[in-house]
């Protein structure tokens, strides 16, 4: 079993409607270590030793998030700018996650039709989500195809936003448990394929 | 033999301490147990044993000069020459004069036991002073300035004892001149050689060894410097405390300072403990046996005699009364150096070998009764001075340090953040006027000066013509506008940050214009309200931005009500309204309208393609 690190970020928590379920889905598995940011750092100080230490202590990487402006939450980009560092995450002798795996695990308000050069969007989620498969890259770490729940604003029944959540969870266990085909994987450009 | 002595230091001092004597009498105590008067288990070796032990006295000298700020030195240059001047010649004076006309002494004799008696305990006094936290004030820097003083006299007076020689001189009096002249060629050419070699040479010797990373090393070294000073001293003739004195004067800004310090400590707490044993060991009572009123008489008329010239200095100097009577009560007593003067004065025919047994005897017990001196100054004298407030009536501190912030007032808030700006390496001068607890501050070792902030002088010597920054930390109403007000009209080029106690007090503040008025209460108690919002179930990014909401609108009105306080009506009407509206701006209400809404996080609906 390897394990994982969920770092979940949602500002406004008790407004949440599917990223709320996502995260309720995974607590409570072995070897997966939950951790909510804006509750845990509330005035976006993060005590980067600590962090750091966790990243090292798991070995797949999952930021879970709702897709704000092609981009994550405020507080995760902080921890990105303050914990990645030269040295511990790239650089010379930066090679505490090489080798490690990353995963984005987001919702988006729009359809997936509109992340195309006909939609509103213009560009591919892949294409939007290159920041993150970069930095992973440049961590030496391997960038997996993204979770991805479209359509979070229509979506309204409790049924279709629970079953979101049972899949996120299959996802993280075959992630953990190592069930996935990474050559097929490597084709999709989802993680879930129902997402396209 | 050794065994001996630390034993008796063992046992001594912590009994000492705990009767409540201090530990330079216990030392004495238990060299007197130990000495040849009543346990006799230390002998005639005692001397060479002192001699060894003054090291610690040298050691002293050389942590006091690298402690020593050469500015501040030169600062005190008046009060080192014209105190030490004055003391040093009144008292030899007033001794000769008496020992002359009473004991029927010659004038020599008399002139050289007045140079004698007039050498004042470096050691204990400094000590003591130290130990409780006296050396800073007003009086302890004067009793300094004397010591210091009579470090450096006793160089002449070593050249000028031989010349009182009263019979069978072993110089003529010619070669008694041109030896003037070459000692007066030797001290200052070891002076400089000190120096230039404290600047020059010993600091890169100690960067060779610092870069070794041996620890002993620079220890090993720090005692050879210490005991080479006081080699070259001894051979020229010069006093070894004042070598080593010059020698930490000269390291005192190398940045090895510290480290020099932390060293030599230990050394010089033990070899110092070791001298005041065989000073007390030194006392010897068959003498005092043989005429026990003659002894007391003497003690006696020594300490009276000195402290009467120094009362007379005091006075003159326009000193205030507790000042005034640290001085004289710190400087009583006979020194250390009287024991080296007096043995010279015997080798050189000046005295005879009574006359020093006698002074010897004197002397030490006059030393001897230094620390009860001080106890009796500490829980008699000095409460009778304390007035109604509870604060002795002493004369605000020198400040000797200026930097671009001041902090008036060092309670819980001051204090918070003077150590916030001091862990980012901002330094700040600090005034407080509440003198116990100045003292404290003291002997925790923070630089705090006493004085009274609401004054113009006080703030002018704290160094406000050319700060930045005045922190006005203080929770009395009236001494805090009284600052502000002086500010303002003095030092308007200051940036005051003010602390409210009240909301009274805010309102005052930010009428004579201050903008930065903090009040006490408002922050700890958002925290408080902050944890307590969490508990009640709302999630921590909500409580947060609520709370920092609530923090901005309530100063937003602090400063509106402020305006229309004197307006009593619209006051209150205002005050009511803005309750309510805090509340209505905070709470989500159906249509949308709170500024607690945050909407930017809410999904909102996409445009179908």
């Amino acid at each position: 079993m390897a394990s994982v690190l969920i770092l979940f970020a949602h500002p406004a928590y008790q407004k949440s409607r599917i990223n709320r379920v996502l995260f309720e889905a995974v607590q409570h598995l072995e070897n997966v270590t939950c951790v909510d940011l804006y509750e845990e750092s509330p005035s976006l100080f993060f005590d980067v030793e600590k962090e750091q230490k966790r990243l090292v202590a798991h070995d797949i990487i999952v930021f879970q998030h709702p897709f704000y402006w092609y981009s994550s939450p405020a507080i995760l980009k902080e921890w990105q700018d303050l914990v990645l560092e030269y040295g511990f995450a790239y650089g010379p002798g930066g090679t505490a996650l090489t080798g490690k795996s990353f995963l984005s695990a987001i919702t988006t308000g729009g359809n997936a039709e509109a992340y195309c050069r006909k939609g509103y969007n213009y560009f591919s989620i892949r294409e939007l989500l290159t920041p993150f498969e970069q930095t992973a890259r440049l961590c030496g770490m391997h960038y997996l195809p993204p979770f991805v729940i479209h359509g979070a604003v229509a979506m309204s029944t409790p049924q279709e936003i629970l079953s979101h959540g049972v899949r996120f969870k299959t996802a993280i266990i075959s992630l953990r448990d190592g069930l996935i085909n990474h050559e097929t994987l490597a084709q999709q450009a989802y993680f879930n394929a129902e997402a396209q | 033999m050794a065994l001996v002595y630390l034993i008796a230091a063992v046992i001594a001092v912590p009994t000492a301490k705990k009767i409540g004597l201090g530990s330079v009498l216990g030392y004495l105590i238990a060299g007197v147990i130990i000495g040849p008067s009543v346990l006799t288990l230390v002998g005639a070796e005692y001397s060479e044993v002192m001699h060894a032990a003054e090291f610690g006295v040298v050691m002293m000298l050389f942590l006091v000069g690298l402690e020593l700020d050469p500015r501040r030195l030169w600062q005190l240059r008046h009060m080192i020459f014209g105190l030490g001047t004055a003391q040093v010649v009144l008292t030899c004076v007033a001794v000769g004069l008496s020992t002359y006309a009473a004991l029927g002494l010659s004038i020599n004799t008399s002139i050289a036991l007045g140079l004698i008696f007039a050498m004042s305990s470096t050691a204990i006094v400094l000590q003591t002073l130290q130990d409780k936290g006296l050396l800073n004030t007003a009086g302890g820097q004067s009793v300094f300035s004397v010591l210091l003083f009579q470090d450096i006299a006793v160089i002449p007076i070593l050249i000028v004892l031989p010349m009182l020689a009263v019979s069978g001189t072993p110089l003529s009096p010619q070669e008694a001149e041109t030896s003037g002249f070459a000692q007066a060629g030797l001290i200052l050419g070891s002076v400089i050689s000190i120096i230039l070699a404290g600047r020059f040479f010993v600091r890169p010797l100690f960067r060779f060894v610092a870069s070794s990373g041996v620890r002993e090393a620079f220890t090993a070294l720090a005692l050879l410097i210490v005991i080479g000073v006081t080699l070259i001293m001894e051979a020229v003739g010069l006093s070894a405390a004042l070598g080593t004195f010059l020698a930490g004067i000269v390291l005192a800004d190398s940045e090895y300072r510290h480290q020099l310090e932390a060293d030599i400590e230990p050394f010089k707490a033990l070899l110092l403990g070791l001298f005041f044993i065989s000073v007390g060991a030194s006392i010897d009572f068959g003498l005092i046996a043989a005429s026990p009123l003659g002894m007391f008489t003497g003690v006696l008329s020594l300490i009276v005699l000195k402290f009467l010239v120094l009362i007379v200095i005091a006075r003159v100097m326009k000193f205030e009364t507790s000042r005034a009577l640290l001085f004289a009560v710190s400087l009583a007593q006979g020194g250390e150096f009287a024991f080296v003067l007096s043995s010279y004065a015997l080798s050189s025919h000046v005295l005879s070998a009574e006359h020093v047994a006698y002074v010897n005897a004197i002397v030490a017990l006059s030393l001897a009764s230094a620390p009860i001196l001080f106890l009796v100054l500490e829980r008699i004298i000095l409460p009778r001075f304390i007035n109604a407030s509870g604060n002795d009536k002493r004369e605000p501190d020198t400040i000797d340090e200026h930097h671009k912030i001041i902090i008036a007032g060092f309670g819980g808030f001051g204090s918070t953040i003077g150590r916030l700006l001091r862990a980012n390496g901002i330094q700040a001068t600090v005034l407080e006027s509440d003198a116990p607890y100045v003292e404290i501050l003291r002997k925790v070792g923070l630089k705090v000066f006493y004085g009274d902030a609401a004054r113009e002088d006080l703030l002018r010597a704290a160094g406000a013509a050319h700060a930045s920054i005045l922190i006005v930390a203080i929770g009395d109403t009236t001494s805090s506008l009284q600052i502000v007000e002086i500010a303002k009209q003095h030092f308007p080029h200051l940036s005051i940050f003010a602390r409210a106690s009240t909301r009274e007090h805010a309102y005052q503040l930010i009428k004579h214009g201050v903008r930065a008025v903090h009040r006490d209460t408002l922050g700890s108690a958002l925290d408080a309200g902050e944890s307590l919002l969490r508990e009640c179930g709302i999630r921590a990014y909500q409580a947060r931005r609520i709370t920092q909401l609530f923090k901005d609108l309530d100063e937003c009105f602090l400063r509106k009500l402020a305006v229309l306080k004197d307006d009593q009506p619209s006051y209150m009407a205002f005050a009511k309204q803005s309750i309510q509206d805090l509340e209505d701006l905070l709470m989500h209400d159906s249509e949308n309208r709170s500024l607690n809404r945050d909407s930017g996080w809410d999904p909102v609906p996409t445009r179908t393609p």
